[in-house]
């Protein structure tokens, strides 16, 4: 479904980087502090461009295009620091994601004809269903910013899921988060991979998230791509042990 | 959400704008002047609230704006206006302020599309160095009458003209922010990365902010010119921005009938302080910096937006 050769010339800050992505494949890309993570995050999600090499998604190169392209042709991402918009409610959030594939427009919003109100109903239908599948329904009048930390994440996820991705992207979304918490969200991971047959991008920081959820983990050290298997492979991979593992491997 | 209420509104608030012109012939004239001039400040008020407020783009050039509606609209009465027969002069009127609304509009999109990839305090000082230009070439423009500006504009502004077209405003900004459409505004003032993943065009947005705001400067711009009936570049400068701007912070960033208010206030406060002189602009001032520290959230933000950041 999705095959990314990315290359960077000069300073490689990530080299000759081969990810291929599996249509509901459920994907963790893991290495350490300043291994070229986010930089490769930041590639797919046309933040940077690539020096040389490619990103195509569906076929379709990708790489030229800005951020706000990626929502329509179905790739959606969430945001380290989760990013909510702050002043506005629960239901807005996801309200503000869902137009990405509306053809309403200001004229609708203006001349308020009947399509525009069957359209508005339409899309507050669309909201409070994904709301009520992640049980937010009841806070949709809140304020984003004034949810307990577990539940912004979860919105963040659902607004992401409102543009209807086939891709959803994660950048360290157990950033932050206390045992629990890391455990109700690996069961949402899993829960929305399968609900909305989605494919997942993982980056993540949490050794035992990734390895709780991921099918297959591509592991990255000084931005070169340094093993790709299943869980049980990276665990005995000694390459990764010695650049990653090495540590937690002592501790446990 | 707007409710199909709010074209219904829209017409009763302009009907009553009309209904009440027609007995302002009995006002004490003092009081008429005033009451226009509240309008007027309405419809920058809010129109700038788009801007500022709800798309968070910080833009000190409204004043600008509001000279290019002004001396384009002046000018199309100045020369097919005054001759015409009296049944057409609301047409000609209404046509000049069009226009003059369309070419600020323009305006708009001449200095919004390079200069909204700037952010915050950079964006701040293009727009101002925009309607310093702007006051300039009416200046020396001897078509707009250079430094005397134009004179003899037709008294054409009355109540209703002026609360009609600030109603029109109110509704236009609200029904734009109140729908998913609108959400966007918000969505960029909020967090214009956030808002690009979620396939939100940021430029798109603010482009779209800048020349609907700018258009209804024009307007209100049209308005003052056939209120004063005489339009010179001072009245356009720095301080006329800087004025629109305080209304709108006053009224708390992105609350309409906040920013309605603090318009209305505003405009107001200003008459009885005349008595002071000079002293008036000091009082004014500090009247202002006593609201922002005590309420830097906006006169009139009670909470509206639960939490909402101030």
């Amino acid at each position: 479904m999705k095959k990314a050769t990315i290359r960077f010339g000069g300073l490689t800050a990530v080299g000759d980087l081969d990810l291929q992505i599996r249509e509901r494949e459920l994907v963790g890309l893991i290495g350490p502090n300043g291994a070229g993570k986010t930089t490769a995050f930041n590639l797919i999600t046309c933040v940077y461009q690539p020096t040389e090499g490619d990103i195509t998604f569906l076929g379709r190169p990708t790489s030229r295009l800005r951020p706000h392209h990626l929502a329509k042709r179905g790739i959606a991402r969430t945001f380290q620091n989760i990013r909510l918009f702050g002043s506005m409610s629960v239901f807005d959030n996801v309200r503000a994601a869902v137009q990405v594939h509306r053809s309403h427009g200001i004229r609708d919003a203006l001349f308020r004809m009947g399509g525009f109100r069957r359209g508005e109903a339409d899309v507050e239908k669309q909201v409070m269903e994904l709301l009520e599948i992640f049980s937010l329904h009841e806070q949709r009048d809140e304020n984003a910013k004034s949810l307990p930390y577990g539940d912004q994440r979860r919105l963040e996820i659902v607004r992401a899921l409102a543009t209807k991705p086939k891709l959803l992207l994660l950048d360290e979304p157990a950033a932050g988060m206390n045992p629990t918490e890391k455990v109700e969200l690996m069961k949402l991971i899993r829960f929305v991979q399968e609900k909305f047959s989605l494919a997942v991008l993982l980056v993540e920081h949490d050794m035992k998230v990734v390895m709780g959820i991921c099918e297959r983990i591509v592991v990255l050290d000084y931005g070169i791509k340094i093993a790709e298997g299943t869980p049980a492979e990276i665990r005995t991979n000694p390459k990764v042990i010695a650049a990653y593992l090495g540590k937690e491997a002592d501790d446990a | 959400m707007m409710h199909t209420g709010a074209k219904r509104s829209l017409l009763v608030a302009i009907f009553i704008a009309i209904a009440v012109s027609f007995f302002s012939a009995h006002f004490n004239r003092y009081y008429r002047d005033v009451a226009i001039d509240v309008a007027i400040s309405i419809v920058l008020a809010v129109s700038l609230n788009l801007i500022n407020g709800h798309t968070g783009q910080f833009s000190l050039g409204h004043a600008g704006f509001m000279a290019v509606g002004g001396y384009i609209a002046a000018k199309i009465t100045l020369v097919f206006g005054v001759t015409a027969v009296a049944w057409a002069q609301p047409f000609i009127f209404l046509g000049a302020l069009i226009v003059g609304g369309v070419v600020a509009a323009l305006a708009g999109l001449m200095v919004g599309v390079p200069s909204l990839r700037l952010r915050g305090d950079y964006l701040a000082i293009v727009t101002l160095g925009f309607g310093e230009i702007i006051r300039v070439i009416f200046q020396t423009s001897e078509t707009f009458g250079a430094a005397t500006g134009l004179v003899a504009i037709p008294k054409w502004t009355t109540i209703g003209w002026g609360f009609g077209i600030a109603a029109i405003t109110v509704y236009v900004v609200g029904c734009l922010v109140n729908s998913t459409y609108g959400r966007g505004f918000l969505a960029v003032h909020d967090d214009e990365i956030a808002a690009g993943a979620m396939g939100i065009n940021p430029v798109r947005y603010k482009v779209t902010a800048f020349v609907i705001g700018a258009f209804f400067a024009g307007v209100a711009g049209g308005l003052y010119a056939h209120h004063k009936t005489t339009l010179a570049p001072t009245g356009f400068d720095f301080m006329k921005s800087i004025d629109i701007v305080v209304m709108v912070i006053l009224g708390g960033m992105g609350n309409t009938a906040g920013v309605i208010v603090a318009a209305v206030l505003l405009t107001a406060v200003q008459e009885p302080l005349r008595a002071l002189g000079p002293l008036r602009m000091v009082v004014f001032a500090l009247i202002i910096i006593a609201l922002m520290m005590l309420r830097p959230q906006g006169l009139f933000s009670f909470g509206k937006k639960k939490g909402a950041k101030a």
